[in-house]
């Protein structure tokens, strides 16, 4: 198992306010909308840096979308922020006519995603939002691990063209990923080579992906850990020569197992190599209050969990 | 340059013509608020406008315009067809199998003239607002125009989008409401009334207008009019008094004709009404 450490532990919204500042400067076209919660986006930087470049929207989702989708007209790349409930279920019909039916060039930025949203409970937790926006004709979907994926993945879809949904998080997590990547949209990245499992884990995951992997090498199993940053447009040949190795599959997600990279990757096996595949994922229920570490723990999106599953899977495999 | 109100007048039955035709030849779409608001986009396309109908999205340097009750899409396609933005001939497309012209408008099928899509009710507000500002930030001192139904108003986003205009001072931003005191399930009275809707618009910081759309000059003097008011720190926004069906007397100010197609018989009474000025299509 390669070794993974730490030095310190940041929050990915903290990086997706780094890489909008970054974008901001490498692009005068960038403009961002936020719905106040500016604090909570860390779009201070950004807005101290181009004030006439920031909208406020006020706590009104709707009119955010739709403002972003016409500020488009004209060439800006507009970004907005707010949680990822009031980002995408509140506003569904919005994003999908005015932004993806419209081939806008908008990207929804979207923090607080998941149950590590935490003690502010369920009606802030979404865990369908993965599902409702790679459902979208055209919208890229990505959901990033750590504090320099996720600037690095703000950087790169500002110059990417078409609609996006980056989705991060609120609580303090290891920064192990390379501060100076160069974030590929679509591309998956492998975290450790193996060969007995295919472990596919997205979001704040990946680090427990990383923490069952030194264990389960203790175990004597070589797992194979790939990160889908881009849930949409999956990057198909990975997975597909990953499986070949393996033969069974482990997904991880803070989200709900319907809907999610699990299912992505599921429909995927299904069309082309059928294959024993558990999911690490909400079992299609809501959250509730708690601290991040309880809920993760209480819901099933523990390191262990992920050592069960590869337990389980590599059984299934073994009895197919 | 003056109106020739005749000659408005003249394309304006032609659009008439074209809005029954199309829709009678597919047997669906919206006659009614189409009719109604004939008066209106034959001033905007053919005189108010500073546009090229040789398309370009970004529309830098031209007036837009964002049509947020996409339904009716008849009238819009029709003007934009006889303004010189695509061929007259694919009217005869209208919401027929691998059309650009699509029962509401979208920009999916690289339609020229249409920006965003419409017809989920309540978005073209915001979106215009947004291209408002898009045209602040680059010293681009177009107008951008958008036309609602009155119903549309009972939209929450509508109002989410008219609190945020006054406050940041979008002054370049031409808003008219069709009020024509229908909606599909009946008046607007009946199903949810919009009230003082002058009052409204006003209390929200809105520089606050009427006129007669189915009058040309009448028309004419609003947009004129509030194409002065403009850059003056207030979003303008005209109430628009329309009959739905205008120019068809069996069609007129009943709600039943919101989204019916008329048959051949119907048709040919319609047509009896609305003499040929240009070729049809």
């Amino acid at each position: 198992m390669k070794k993974y450490t730490y030095t310190e532990k940041k929050d990915t919204r903290s990086g997706f306010g780094a890489g909008l500042l970054e974008a901001g400067k490498k692009n005068p076209n960038v403009v961002a909308l936020c719905a106040d919660l500016i604090g909570s986006l860390k779009m201070d930087a950004f807005i101290k840096e181009f004030p006439e470049r920031f909208f406020q929207i006020g706590i009104a989702e709707a009119n955010m979308i739709g403002i972003a989708a016409g500020l488009t007209i004209g060439g800006k790349i507009p970004f907005t922020g707010t949680f990822a409930n009031f980002s995408t279920g509140r506003v569904y019909d919005q994003i999908r006519q005015s932004v993806a039916y419209s081939d806008k060039n908008v990207k929804i930025c979207a923090s607080h995603a998941g149950l590590t949203l935490g003690e502010d409970g369920a009606t802030h937790q979404i865990l369908e939002d993965i599902g409702l926006m790679k459902m979208l004709p055209g919208m890229t979907v990505i959901n990033t691990c750590d504090f320099n994926q996720t600037k690095a993945a703000t950087m790169a879809i500002a110059e990417h063209e078409g609609p996006v949904y980056l989705r991060f998080g609120r609580p303090v997590i290891p920064v192990f990923t390379d501060p100076d990547q160069k974030f590929e949209i679509g591309k998956a990245w492998m975290v450790n080579e193996g060969k007995d499992v295919s472990i596919f884990a997205t979001g704040h995951m990946v680090w427990k992906a990383i923490e069952a992997g030194e264990k389960l090498a203790e175990m004597g199993i070589d797992a194979e850990i790939i990160n889908i940053h881009t849930i949409k447009p999956l990057d198909e040949e990975a997975v597909l020569k990953s499986v070949a190795k393996t033969g069974c599959v482990v997904t991880a997600e803070e989200h709900n197992r319907l809907g999610g990279l699990g299912d992505s990757i599921a429909q995927l096996l299904a069309r082309t190599n059928p294959t024993p595949q558990e999911y690490v994922a909400v079992n299609d229920s809501f959250g509730e209050s708690g601290t991040p570490d309880q809920l993760m723990k209480k819901y099933g999106l523990d390191s262990s969990n992920i050592i069960e599953a590869v337990q389980k899977v590599m059984q299934r495999r073994s009895a197919k | 340059m003056a109106a020739d109100i005749e000659k408005l007048e003249g394309i304006a039955k032609q659009v008439r013509r074209d809005i029954v035709r199309m829709v009678h030849s597919c047997q669906s779409g919206h006659p009614g608020g189409s009719l109604g608001c004939t008066d209106y986009f034959v001033a905007l396309y053919f005189h108010i406008l500073n546009h090229n109908p040789e398309f370009n999205m970004d529309g830098k340097g031209e007036d837009l315009f964002f049509l947020s009750n996409g339904h009716i899409s008849p009238v819009w396609y029709s003007v934009l067809a006889r303004s010189g933005y695509f061929d007259v001939s694919e009217l005869a497309t209208f919401r027929k199998l691998d059309s650009r012209l699509q029962g509401h408008p979208t920009t999916h099928e690289h339609l020229p003239g249409v920006r965003v899509a419409s017809g989920s009710l309540g978005q073209g507000l915001s979106v215009a607002i947004g291209a408002a500002l898009s045209k602040k930030l680059d010293g681009d001192n177009s107008l951008v125009y958008t036309l609602h139904g009155d119903g549309e108003l009972q939209e929450g986003q509508i109002w989410e989008a008219a609190m945020f205009a006054p406050h940041n001072k979008v002054d370049n931003l031409i808003s008219t409401i069709d009020v024509n005191g229908q909606q599909i399930d009946g008046s607007t009275e009946k199903v949810l009334s919009l009230g003082n809707l002058r009052a409204k618009w006003e209390a929200f910081g809105w520089e606050v207008m009427e006129m007669n759309g189915n009058e040309m000059a009448d028309v004419i003097r609003g947009l004129e009019l509030a194409k002065s008011k403009a850059f003056k720190g207030k979003p303008i926004l005209i109430l628009m008094q329309t009959g739905m069906g205008y120019g068809v007397d069996f069609m007129m100010g009943s709600h039943k004709w919101h989204g019916v197609a008329p048959n051949d018989e119907q048709l040919a009474a319609a047509l009896v009404q609305l003499e040929s000025q240009l070729e049809d299509y």
